[in-house]
């Protein structure tokens, strides 16, 4: 099927003016990882400085400028689109569509994100320097006592909403409208679930740091005080504002985390996925909280104790549905017959170091206790465990695992186990030894320490540079594959995998499902 | 020397050592210390069992969820030729499993919620003190019935050739300051907790205290320790610049000490009353104003005149020009910039003598010798 279509458009134009979901899907996918190396870059500067104690490669103005676009890259620019980029790619193929609902927003949605970057990145060459006051941005001193570049920042964010914003509607629209016959919601694949949910999260949250954002300019430009206490407003607003935004964003990039390692710990198990329609509710559940826990972040900025404990219950609530997950992905293997390719080292890596960055969120929701672990290192071991473990240990499972049918061609597997345990030591000697710093005292985003933090700050450097050159050889890794890798051209390239994508040629062909596949009634969700 | 202890041993056996610290907890400051400390304070006595609690339930669920998902990598390899079962839901392990967890919950809330209630107890205080975060310094401000408030500035006293290593670093490098606040043991302190600037926050780990100091809005929070010592702490909110360098330092003195410092205090301030109504000479004047200097502009300034965030001094048509102006941007700042109204931070004799110092260092020559009373005249306008 398929032979009688055009193929893709030939030079240039064939990616600037694509509509086609996997030559989008493979643009968010590179330009994800661009920026992945770009913060990386900028972490690498970070520990390198915090290396030994004293002042050594930059200033304290530059180190607050590098966790600044250290966190706005990796947040924006590396985890988010590249999850958009795999919903791209898959979200059509999982559910039978030949495309997304709305092609030509899906190309817009990609194209403005490349120069939103080139303009934030624009802003370390700037007079006053790029933003410095951290990726949380607080007013105000991201208002008022904000380098100039602050307005580049403003806009680069508002074209960073109108993506995500874009990118969600296609994908609510698609999983609603494009279903292949017969594909009813209670057998979608866990990916398409989760995304959808995420969409939602999106679609609600993004206005919300559109408005902090544009705020935050009425405030630097047009006299208002919407920030600031002299003029009638309160700096703590901003706060409010942001982190209503901030912590569904959290899920907006674990979420679909949780889809793909759904998706790759069954088929490595080589059993169905256990307790689907409790994933579905779990998944919603997490959604819903997320909407009103936080204040959880604001622990110490002096709410009333019942707003505490208001915050500090629904924030332990999240335990429960976070819960429900680790113990279906354990069962899923529970009597499985397992092997370990590097999709699955990945998705385990992800299970482990993800669960561990639950504990200390448990933890971290103990309002008393928090008034110690508060803006420390503490929390920035927490969530490098729920980030890097999480989002992208799950990311980089899913190109390992998709790679094959999208370009029909195998990686080297051994390369990928090595890359795998090199990540997985480099990540831990890096991030563990931030909860024993954190908890004897040290603040985060401080470009020099005490004395008595001198060790783990080194050995934390030194993961943190083995991690990253494990990244290097994950580039290569998939490009040697897509130059020269050895192809494959079974439909299923794995023999545990389950759903529709698995069913098209490999590679993909660049239309499927032109004409929607039939899927069984009897059978279960894939 | 226990920095020279075996990184990487260490590391390996910090989660064993994390677990057993939990009856032998280390004092605070401590190098390598991994846990947190139980501090000084029966706050902060019940903060570390609550957080050994829960990391303790963390570790005993970490070790079952983790042990089932081990036997099976271990036990269902398909390595070993197992045929994979096809089971995929029980609604009664999936309720097993809301609930329990839900009810370990609502056993950790309990507590929670108790030692919460008592951290926001801010009454009956014997003792309060204003506390106000100043880019990049704290200001502590004894409130008095009578009105003879005491206040100073606490400024970090670790010299930049510790910071840019070219002097060995001291013991409490980055922990120090010139002017450490000071506090009676057994007292119930009160501090009141606000910002200058940029939100700081005000963070002691041995006296479980941490409040975000927010610009025009005032929190409350407490202490009250019985132990005599010194205790370090740092702003825990990223505040711009120089945010990793503005310490807290905080004595704890018996009472009878207490009221005495307290005593002096007061007298010094009388002091400066009286050297207001003083003329100085320039030699005078530009000792003091070097030492004013240092601490208060140095850091924007740089050590030279030669600016960095501040414009330089060196040659400035401010400092070299006319006195009127050089005195109003130091008494009154330059709005919307990083340049602060020193005004109200500096008495009129440090004032005189850190503006006498910069028309007549850094190869600046006015020879003007400004007088305290210059300043007042030029505040009364």
């Amino acid at each position: 099927m398929g032979d009688h279509h055009h193929g893709p458009a030939k030079g240039l134009s064939r990616w600037l003016f694509t509509t086609n979901h996997k030559d989008i899907g493979t643009m968010y996918l590179w330009f994800a990882f661009a920026m992945f190396l770009l913060g990386g870059f900028f972490a690498m500067v970070i520990r390198a400085e915090l290396f030994q104690p004293g002042m050594q490669l930059v200033e304290p103005a530059f180190f607050n400028q590098m966790t600044t676009m250290h966190g706005l890259v990796m947040v924006f620019g590396a985890i988010m689109p590249s999850f958009v980029g795999l919903a791209n790619w898959l979200i059509p193929m999982m559910i039978g569509a030949p495309d997304m609902a709305l092609p030509r927003m899906n190309n817009w949605s990609f194209w403005i994100l490349p120069p939103a970057f080139l303009l934030l990145a624009s802003t370390l060459f700037m007079e006053g320097g790029a933003p410095a006051f951290g990726w949380t941005f607080y007013a105000p001193l991201s208002t008022t006592y904000a380098p100039p570049s602050v307005t580049f920042f403003i806009f680069c964010i508002h074209i960073l909403g109108l993506s995500s914003i874009m990118g969600s509607i296609n994908i609510i629209a698609t999983v609603m409208n494009m279903r292949a016959p017969g594909m009813t919601y209670m057998k979608m694949p866990l990916f398409v679930w989760t995304w959808l949910i995420t969409a939602f999260l999106l679609v609600a949250v993004m206005p919300v740091l559109a408005g902090a954002v544009t705020m935050m300019l009425m405030d630097v430009h047009f006299g208002t005080s919407f920030f600031s206490a002299a003029g009638g407003g309160d700096p703590v607003l901003f706060q409010h504002v942001f982190w209503f935004f901030g912590h569904p964003e959290v899920y907006i990039i674990i979420l679909p985390a949780f889809g793909v390692v759904s998706q790759i710990i069954p088929a490595f198990s080589r059993k169905p996925l256990f307790g689907y329609d409790s994933m579905v509710y779990a998944t919603a559940s997490i959604a819903f909280l997320s909407f009103i826990v936080w204040a959880h972040h604001m622990y110490t900025v002096g709410i009333p104790v019942a707003g505490e404990l208001f915050f500090m219950y629904a924030t332990m609530l999240i335990a429960v549905p976070t819960g429900v997950k680790v113990f279906n992905w354990v069962t899923t293997m529970w009597r499985g017959a397992l092997s370990f390719e590097t999709p699955m080292l990945f998705s385990i890596g992800f299970l482990v170091l993800f669960t561990l960055g639950g504990f200390t969120g448990l933890m971290l929701s103990i309002a008393p206790a928090d008034f110690q672990y508060h803006d420390s290192y503490f929390v920035v071991a927490h969530f490098h465990y729920v980030m890097v473990a999480g989002a992208v240990f799950s990311m980089t499972a899913a190109v390992y695992f998709w790679l094959p049918k999208w370009c029909g061609r195998m990686y080297n597997e051994s390369m990928g186990k090595t890359h795998f345990w090199i990540s997985f030591i480099g990540f831990n000697l890096t991030f563990f030894p931030q909860h024993f710093v954190g908890l004897a005292g040290m603040p985060r985003r401080i470009p020099d320490y005490a004395l008595q933090f001198a060790d783990f700050n080194m050995m934390s450097s030194i993961g943190a540079f083995i991690y990253g050159a494990s990244q290097l050889l994950f580039l290569y890794n998939v490009i040697a594959t897509i130059v020269a890798g050895k192809p494959v051209s079974d439909e299923k390239v794995w023999d545990g995998a389950e759903g529709l994508e698995w069913t098209v040629p490999t590679p993909a062909p660049y239309h499927t499902f032109e004409v929607p596949p039939r899927i069984d009634p009897a059978h279960a969700h894939s | 020397m226990c920095f020279e202890a075996k990184p990487l041993l260490k590391l390996a056996l910090a989660p064993v050592l994390m677990l057993l610290s939990l009856s032998a907890a280390a004092a605070g400051g401590e190098p390598n210390q991994i846990n947190m400390s139980p501090g000084a304070t029966e706050v902060g006595r019940q903060i570390y069992d609550l957080h050994m609690i829960i990391l303790w339930i963390c570790v005993v669920i970490g070790i079952g969820v983790f042990g089932v998902m081990f036997y099976s990598i271990i036990y269902h390899r398909k390595s070993r030729g197992v045929t994979p079962a096809t089971f995929h839901e029980s609604t009664k392990v999936e309720i097993l499993w809301t609930v329990v967890p839900f009810i370990i919950l609502i056993g950790m809330a309990v507590p929670a919620t108790s030692t919460l209630i008592d951290i926001y107890d801010n009454d009956d205080a014997e003792l309060d003190v204003l506390v106000t975060g100043y880019q990049w310094k704290w200001k502590y401000e004894y409130l008095d019935e009578n009105g003879e408030n005491v206040s100073f500035f606490s400024n970090l006293r670790t010299p930049q050739s510790e910071i840019y290593n070219t002097a060995d670093k001291g013991e409490h490098y980055l922990l120090e300051v010139d002017e450490p606040l000071v506090l009676p043991a057994g007292t119930k302190v009160r501090f009141l907790i606000t910002a200058n600037d940029v939100i700081h926050s005000w963070w002691v780990p041995e006296l479980a205290v941490k409040k975000d100091a927010i610009p025009g809005f005032i929190n409350e929070t407490w202490t009250r320790t019985d132990q005599e010592g010194i205790y370090r702490g740092q702003c825990a909110e990223l505040c711009g610049k120089d945010h990793g360098f503005m310490p807290i330092v905080v004595h704890v003195v018996s009472k009878e000490e207490y009221g005495q410092w307290l005593g002096e205090k007061q007298a010094a301030a009388a002091e400066i009353k009286e050297l207001m109504a003083q003329t100085f000479t320039l030699d005078e004047l530009m000792e003091r104003g070097k030492a004013v200097y240092e601490r208060n502009c140095l850091a924007c300034h740089g050590a030279s005149g030669e600016g960095g965030v501040g414009t330089a001094i060196a040659g400035s048509a401010i400092a070299t020009g006319d006195l009127d102006g050089h005195l109003d941007v130091g008494i009154n700042g330059v709005p919307g910039t990083a340049m602060q109204a020193f005004g109200a931070q500096l008495n009129d004799v440090d004032m005189a003598a850190v503006i006498t110092y910069q028309r007549n260092a850094f190869g600046n020559n006015m020879g003007d010798a400004v007088q305290p009373i210059d300043v007042y005249n030029h505040k009364k306008g």
